[in-house]
Parts: C-alpha cells; sequence; structure tokens
C-alpha cells in the first residue's frame, strides 16, 4: 500500500548553483495533514528547495511527485493545487491590495470581489483593500500576500519566511492560518528561521551544509 | 550503437576523444590546407576575367562556408544540451563560438580584400558580406550572451536558446539581404562573383573546405577539452586527470 | 473551478493595460523618442524635403526600430523584479499563454501608438500622403513582429548587468530582415511602384514569427527563472 501517493515526494534532488552543490541528494516527504519545517543556517540551500518544489527550479538529479505523479508531467494539475509565496510579497506596487488578489488569484479560480475581501479581512488588512500596495508597509504586504494564499484555496502551500516582517499578533496570525488549513487536510511546506510551535503535525527537516 | 550516442554525453570520454584526435585532425588539415594553398596560389592559372586577383576565393569561400557550418554545429549541439540535458553539448557550442566568429571575420577581410580590385572599395553592400555581417553580430550576441550570466549554467542554456532563434533566423536573414540588394543594385555593383571552375582550379578548392573543416576539428578538440574541464572541475575524475 | 487559457490571457491583458495606464507618462517616453529620433535626420543631414523622401522610409524605419527596443527592456523586467513573475509562472497556465498576453498587450500599448504616430513623423519626413497606407500597415505588423522578438531577447536578458544594451545587441540583428521588408514596402510606396511583394514577405515573417516566438520566449523565461 503506498500510503506516499498521496501528497508531496521529494526524492534525492541535487542542485548545483555554479560551483556550489547546494542540495545533496535530498529527500523528504509530506502526507495531507502534515507541515514541514525546513530549517537550518543561512545558505544552506532552504529557499532552493522549496523553489524545486515548486517546480519553478528543475533539479539536475532527483524528482518531485504530488499524488505520485511527477510536477513536471503533471505541471498544470500541480500548479492549480498549489499556492506559493516566495520572501517578496510579490505585489505590484500600482495595483491595489485587492486588484493584486484579483489578478492573481483570478488566474487560479474564479472568485468574487467579495471572497477577496473576506481573505484580506481573515489576514487583518481589509483596510487595505484599496490602497495601492507601494503605499503599504512591509508587514501589511506580508499579509496582503497571506490573503493571497488563502485565496487561492490550494491543497500545497509552499511558504518562504511567511513570518518575516510581521508583529506578535501578525504571527499569531500566520500559525493560526497554517493550524486551520494542515487541519483541513492541507499540507504546507515553511521555511522559517524561527522556532515553530504549532497546533498541527509538525516535521522538521533541518538543511546543514 | 546506441551506447557510441550515450558515450558521447560523458564528458570524460570526450575528453579523451578529443585529446587523441587532435593531433590527427591538426595534421591532415596542414597537409590539405598546404595542398589547396600551393595548388591554388601558385600553380592554378590566373582567371581571364579577373587576373590574380580571384586566388583570394581560396581563402574567402571555405571561410564562409566555415562560419555557416560553424554556427549550425553550435546551434545543433546547444538543442542537443537544452533538449536532453547533455552538458557535453554545451561545451561545445561554448567551444564553437569564437571558431565561427573568427571564421566570419576572415570571410569579411578577405571578401573585403577581394572587393578592392574587383569595386575600387574595400567594402560595397555585396549580399554575401552583409550577411556575414549580421552572422558576426550574430556570434557576438550568442557570446556577449553566455558572458553576462553568473551562474555559468544558466548562461549555457541562454546562449543555447539564442543560437537556436539565431538559426532559424539566418534563412530569413540570407533571404532578405538577397532581396534587398536586388532592390538597390546599381549597375556599377558586381556581386562577388566565383569565377567559372576550370579542374585546376577545383581541387585546390575543394581541398581547402576540407582543409578548413579538419582545422575547425583541430581547434574544437582543443578548446573542448579546456571548457569539459573547466566545467566538470568539481568531479573526480578531473582531479585525477590533473594528478597524472 | 479551473480557469480556462482564454480567461487568463484577458485577465493578464487587462492587469498590463491597468498597470499601463496607471503611469501614463511611461508610455510617452517611447513615442517621444521616435519624434526626437526623427528629428536628428533632418539636423544631421538636410532640410529639403525632397532630399529627405528619398531616406525618409529608412529613418522611419530606424526610428521606430529603436523606440520599440527601448520599451522592450520593461515587457518582463518589472515582475521578475517584484516577484510577481514567478506567482505567473505558478498560476497553472504554462509560460506560453503568460508570454503572449504579456506581449501582446505590450505591443498594444507601445507598437501601436508608434503606428499612429507615424503620419506625423511621415509628414515631417515629407512621405506623400498616398503612401501613408502602406507606411502604417508595414510599420503595423513590423512592430508586431519586433515585440516578438524583443520578447525573447527580453526573456533571454532579464536581470543582467546592462541588460538593455544586451537586449539592443541581441534583437537587432534578428530584426534587420524586417526593416529591409518594411522599409522596402515604404519605399515603393512612395516611388509608386507596388508595395504588394514587401508587405506580403513581411506579413509572410510576422505570422512566421507570432507562431514560433512565443514558445522561445516562453523557453527564455524558463531558463531565467531557474
Amino acid at each position: 500500500m503506498n500510503s506516499t501517493a498521496d501528497g508531496l515526494m521529494v526524492d534525492k534532488v541535487h542542485v548545483w548553483r555554479g560551483d556550489r552543490h547546494v542540495l545533496q541528494g535530498v529527500s523528504t516527504q509530506v502526507r495531507p495533514g502534515e507541515l514541514l519545517h525546513v530549517s537550518g543556517p543561512n545558505g544552506t540551500g532552504k529557499t532552493t528547495l522549496l523553489r524545486v518544489v515548486s517546480g519553478l527550479l528543475r533539479p539536475e538529479q532527483g524528482s518531485v511527485s504530488w499524488r505520485g505523479q511527477s510536477i513536471v508531467s503533471g505541471r498544470t494539475e500541480y500548479q492549480a493545487a498549489l499556492a506559493y509565496a516566495a520572501h517578496e510579497p510579490a505585489l505590484k506596487g500600482d495595483l491595489t491590495a485587492l486588484e493584486n488578489l484579483r489578478f492573481s488569484v483570478g488566474l487560479k479560480r474564479r472568485s468574487s470581489a467579495v471572497e477577496l475581501r473576506g481573505a484580506l479581512e481573515r489576514t487583518g488588512v481589509s483596510a487595505c483593500a484599496d490602497l495601492p500596495a507601494r503605499v503599504l508597509s512591509a508587514g501589511q504586504r506580508r499579509r496582503v500576500s497571506l490573503a493571497r494564499v488563502v485565496a487561492m484555496q490550494a491543497p500545497v502551500w509552499l511558504l518562504d519566511e511567511p513570518y518575516a516582517n510581521l508583529d506578535s499578533a501578525g504571527s499569531e496570525l500566520v500559525s493560526g492560518l497554517l493550524q486551520a488549513h494542515v487541519a483541513a487536510g492541507g499540507l504546507a511546506l515553511v521555511v522559517a528561521h524561527r522556532e515553530l510551535t504549532l497546533a498541527c503535525r509538525v516535521r522538521r527537516l533541518e538543511l546543514n551544509s | 550503437m546506441w551506447t557510441w550516442f550515450y558515450k558521447l554525453a560523458s564528458p570524460p570520454y570526450v575528453y579523451g576523444v578529443a585529446a587523441a584526435s587532435m593531433p590527427w585532425f591538426l595534421g591532415l588539415a596542414i597537409l590539405t590546407i598546404g595542398y589547396g594553398l600551393i595548388g591554388g596560389l601558385v600553380f592554378a592559372p590566373p582567371d581571364y576575367q579577373q587576373g590574380d586577383a580571384f586566388r583570394i576565393i581560396y581563402v574567402h569561400v571555405p571561410s564562409a562556408w566555415m562560419s555557416e557550418f560553424v554556427y549550425t554545429t553550435m546551434a545543433v549541439a546547444g538543442a542537443i544540451a537544452l533538449i536532453w540535458r547533455i552538458k557535453v553539448g554545451h561545451a561545445v557550442a561554448a567551444a564553437s563560438a569564437p571558431i565561427g566568429a573568427s571564421f566570419t571575420l576572415a570571410a569579411l577581410v578577405t571578401g573585403s580584400m577581394w572587393g578592392k580590385p574587383m569595386w575600387g572599395t574595400y567594402w560595397a553592400w555585396d549580399p554575401r558580406l552583409t550577411s556575414e555581417l549580421i552572422l558576426l553580430f550574430l556570434y557576438v550576441g550568442v557570446m556577449s550572451l553566455r558572458s553576462a550570466f553568473e551562474d555559468p549554467a544558466r548562461g549555457d542554456r541562454a546562449a543555447a536558446l539564442l543560437a537556436i532563434v539565431g538559426a532559424v533566423n539566418v534563412p530569413i536573414i540570407h533571404y532578405s539581404v538577397v532581396w534587398w540588394n536586388s532592390l538597390h543594385q546599381a549597375a556599377t555593383v558586381a556581386k562577388l562573383g566565383k569565377p567559372s571552375i576550370a579542374g585546376s582550379m577545383l581541387w585546390p578548392l575543394l581541398s581547402m573546405f576540407v582543409g578548413f573543416m579538419l582545422f575547425y576539428g583541430a581547434v574544437l578538440c582543443l578548446r573542448l577539452q579546456g571548457e569539459v574541464l573547466n566545467r566538470e572541475r568539481q568531479s573526480a575524475w578531473v582531479r585525477e586527470a590533473i594528478k597524472s | 473551478m479551473t480557469v480556462g487559457a482564454w480567461e487568463a490571457f484577458w485577465l493578464i491583458v487587462h492587469r498590463e493595460m491597468r498597470l499601463s495606464f496607471r503611469r501614463p507618462e511611461q508610455l510617452l517616453q517611447p513615442l517621444v523618442f521616435f519624434l526626437i529620433v526623427t528629428t536628428l535626420f533632418p539636423l544631421g543631414l538636410s532640410l529639403q524635403l525632397s532630399l529627405l523622401r528619398d531616406i525618409s522610409p529608412g529613418v522611419l524605419w530606424v526610428a521606430a526600430l529603436l523606440s520599440s527596443l527601448l520599451s522592450l527592456d520593461s515587457l518582463f523586467k518589472s515582475d521578475a523584479d517584484d516577484g510577481t513573475l514567478e506567482q505567473l509562472a505558478l498560476s497553472g497556465h504554462g509560460l506560453t499563454v503568460i508570454v503572449v498576453a504579456k506581449t501582446v498587450a505590450h505591443w498594444l500599448v507601445t507598437g501601436l501608438a508608434l503606428v499612429l504616430v507615424s503620419p506625423i513623423v511621415g509628414t515631417a519626413l515629407g512621405i506623400p500622403t498616398d503612401a501613408f497606407a502602406t507606411m502604417l500597415l508595414s510599420l503595423a505588423l513590423g512592430t508586431l513582429t519586433l515585440s516578438w522578438l524583443g520578447a525573447i531577447g527580453a526573456g533571454l536578458t532579464i536581470g543582467l548587468r546592462r541588460g538593455n544594451v544586451l537586449l539592443s545587441l541581441i534583437v537587432l540583428p534578428l530584426a534587420m530582415p524586417l526593416l529591409i521588408f518594411g522599409a522596402g514596402a515604404t519605399d515603393r510606396a512612395i516611388s509608386g511602384t507596388s508595395a504588394m511583394g514587401a508587405l506580403y514577405l513581411l506579413a509572410a515573417l510576422c505570422v512566421f514569427t507570432c507562431t514560433l516566438a512565443p514558445f522561445a520566449a516562453a523557453a527564455a523565461l524558463r531558463i531565467t527563472l531557474e
């Protein structure tokens, strides 16, 4: 019985950046209802691993599969099931928070303005909905990018430093969102420097050089 | 048969083949070019129309042919590397680019030298020369792109894609330049036409073609060794090869 | 409920348009550059319209090429800088649809704008008005083709040092055929002979490029995103 057929599987991934062997045969798996906390010192390839899992970066060797299917051949299904938040909040400065959500979530699923405003409210930035993203603070932008993740309603969350630029209230918000997501059967891969104290199943992958 | 192909994808194997073949290529190249030059420059009779000036074709025409052949090789090697992820292809493409650019430059210079007795000027916008010039720009573009990337692997892939795009465009560029030239053909501008070939002229010319090919092979083997070593410098076989 | 390719295409075009019109000054820059470059020629050569007319197709086209190139640098740059390009790449629609949408939107606000401004430039260079139809058509086809060549170049040079110089270095040799056909068409229209041959060749080049370039540009983006 192949229990890993449901979930993400990373199999012996190798990545070189120039001369550096950044990822040396990394293998792991994340099942639905689980959260994988990727930690390690700077420069050990945490973000690189996240980008490999997202499909943005093709590893020299090794593979990633989702629900038993390679993320390369099953790219469309995988991306539809994926919400990725990079370290940069990835917002267009000239668009409002709501417009940013509309144009990015809108590519994944049809959603109404009401739903998107609801997502912004859930992350505490409903007041920023009609402000251009360039006037928002770093913390507010982080919350808008989290709202985007929430609004995509995707089973797989790949988050790079979601706690960055957030105060303690914001950190509690992120933890709450992660817990709710995992409890509802989603899975998450979170790159974070800090320790995570979450009321859900957390596995740890420590990368070192 | 396919094992030979798979072996070609292995850097140490290619390194070994290049090192072993280089002297053969060079030796044969010297022989054929030597025959071609002596036959063409000394023994072939002067052309009744162009006099001794036509002798430049012994260098100009093979150079021009090689400039295009090497570009195609570079594009194909890059395509193989991109599609099947065979990294040796990138090494071949990177090694070939400066060789091809040099051939292009040689074709332009010898074309210009041919132009002086033919048209009285060192440059005229002849379709052949103009195409060679644009080809030179394409080479420079590929080489500049490769070197502009900090990550050499990405630079290789970007240069390979550009070489493929360029290769697709080369026939289009040729045709458009010929069309343009026919539009604006002034009566005084003559094309760099080859004189009618007699046998004693033909064999040295063919020998030059073969010789230039072999020369490319020799220089490619030489440069390829360097490229492969550079790209594989982290791997164990290179450390072994350096020690020995 | 998943989003289809057409819907994604229109959404991205909508996004690009909204972003372009939020900064209208940026839209004017290539047009002003077009006018400036055109002005350089009479200043440098001659103010006699009859003399200018002889070289006008070439001047017009070179100016249009250079102005288009200026704006092509920004095709992917802004999205690459703020991280939204990655979000687009992971949207589930494949880079090809994204590239088509962005390039078409870019052409609508730059290339098409150049075409609409060209009668002014044409008059300044002494191009007779009965050659305008050919001039406009050839510029429309030419700028569209150039947008596609530029998309490939822009995709390859995102984030490189002096990327815009490299972009021009890469794109201009590839653009020489369309310069030849486009200027050739306009030239024949001015001299009164039929420009249809040149226009057909230009159209063929445009169709060829529009068909193949999206895949090349998507491949370029994939290489850059890694």
